[in-house]
């Protein structure tokens, strides 16, 4: 599964994308799992209220399901305009 | 429809009257633009503003769809730039055509408010004394949707 990193996610784990091996059922798995990682992972997730999440770059819902979802990106509250 | 998103700069004036030309039955032209703000306490040098390649236009079609389909419009336009800009500069436009004025203001308003906080962009600002920090999203932007 190809995962992404936008704005300050980004920069507090270092990396834009990456792709990641799971089994997980969930978004709040797929996190779980992540956070589990390292240090720099587990910041970036430490507020999930600060993050929003899209699947196959559809807004989205962190108890989501990520059967047959290819990608998925965490990013803060969006600022456009 | 056109979506634009762009890292290079854009002329306003052309984009109104390229937008304009060949509606002659619209009685009704809005069009809004996000400028870059200087900071009045710390002078600010720059904006940069990151996107998500691919979502981004997808969205922005989503939500010019939607005011299409709310309101009696003949046609929308939206430029939204991405990278680093410098105060004054033109961040966005959204331009909107409709027989009347009303659905054009309104279907500008929507696209603007959905926009700010449905559309992936994220803006950081770098000022003279050296911060570089990312804009917080607002509560207002948020409660601005349940307007609509």
């Amino acid at each position: 599964m190809n995962v992404l990193y936008f704005a300050w996610v980004r920069e507090r784990i270092g990396l834009p994308r990456e792709q990641v091996q799971t089994d997980a059922a969930t978004v709040n798995d797929l996190v779980a799992e992540l956070r589990a990682r390292e240090d720099r992972y587990d910041l970036a997730f430490s507020d999930l209220g600060a993050l929003r999440v899209a699947l196959d770059q559809q807004l989205s819902d962190f108890d989501a399901p990520l059967a047959g979802v290819r990608e998925v990106a965490f990013f803060p509250p969006m600022t456009g305009g | 429809m056109r979506i634009t998103v762009q890292e290079a700069p854009f002329d306003m004036g052309t984009e109104a009257n390229a937008f304009a030309a060949g509606h002659t039955d619209m009685g009704a032209i809005v069009t809004f633009s996000g400028v870059v703000r200087d900071l009045p306490d710390d002078p600010l040098v720059a904006m940069e503003i990151e996107h998500y390649p691919g979502m981004t236009e997808s969205a922005l079609t989503d939500i010019a769809t939607r005011a299409q389909e709310r309101w009696s419009l003949g046609d929308v336009l939206v430029i939204h730039r991405y990278g680093r800009m410098a105060p004054g500069e033109q961040i966005m436009m959204v331009a909107t055509a409709a027989p009347h004025r009303r659905d054009a203001f309104e279907a500008a308003e929507y696209l603007m408010d959905f926009l700010k906080s449905r559309a992936p962009f994220w803006k950081r600002e770098i000022t003279a004394n050296g911060a570089s920090d990312w804009v917080s999203a607002k509560d207002a932007d948020e409660d601005a949707l349940s307007r609509w």
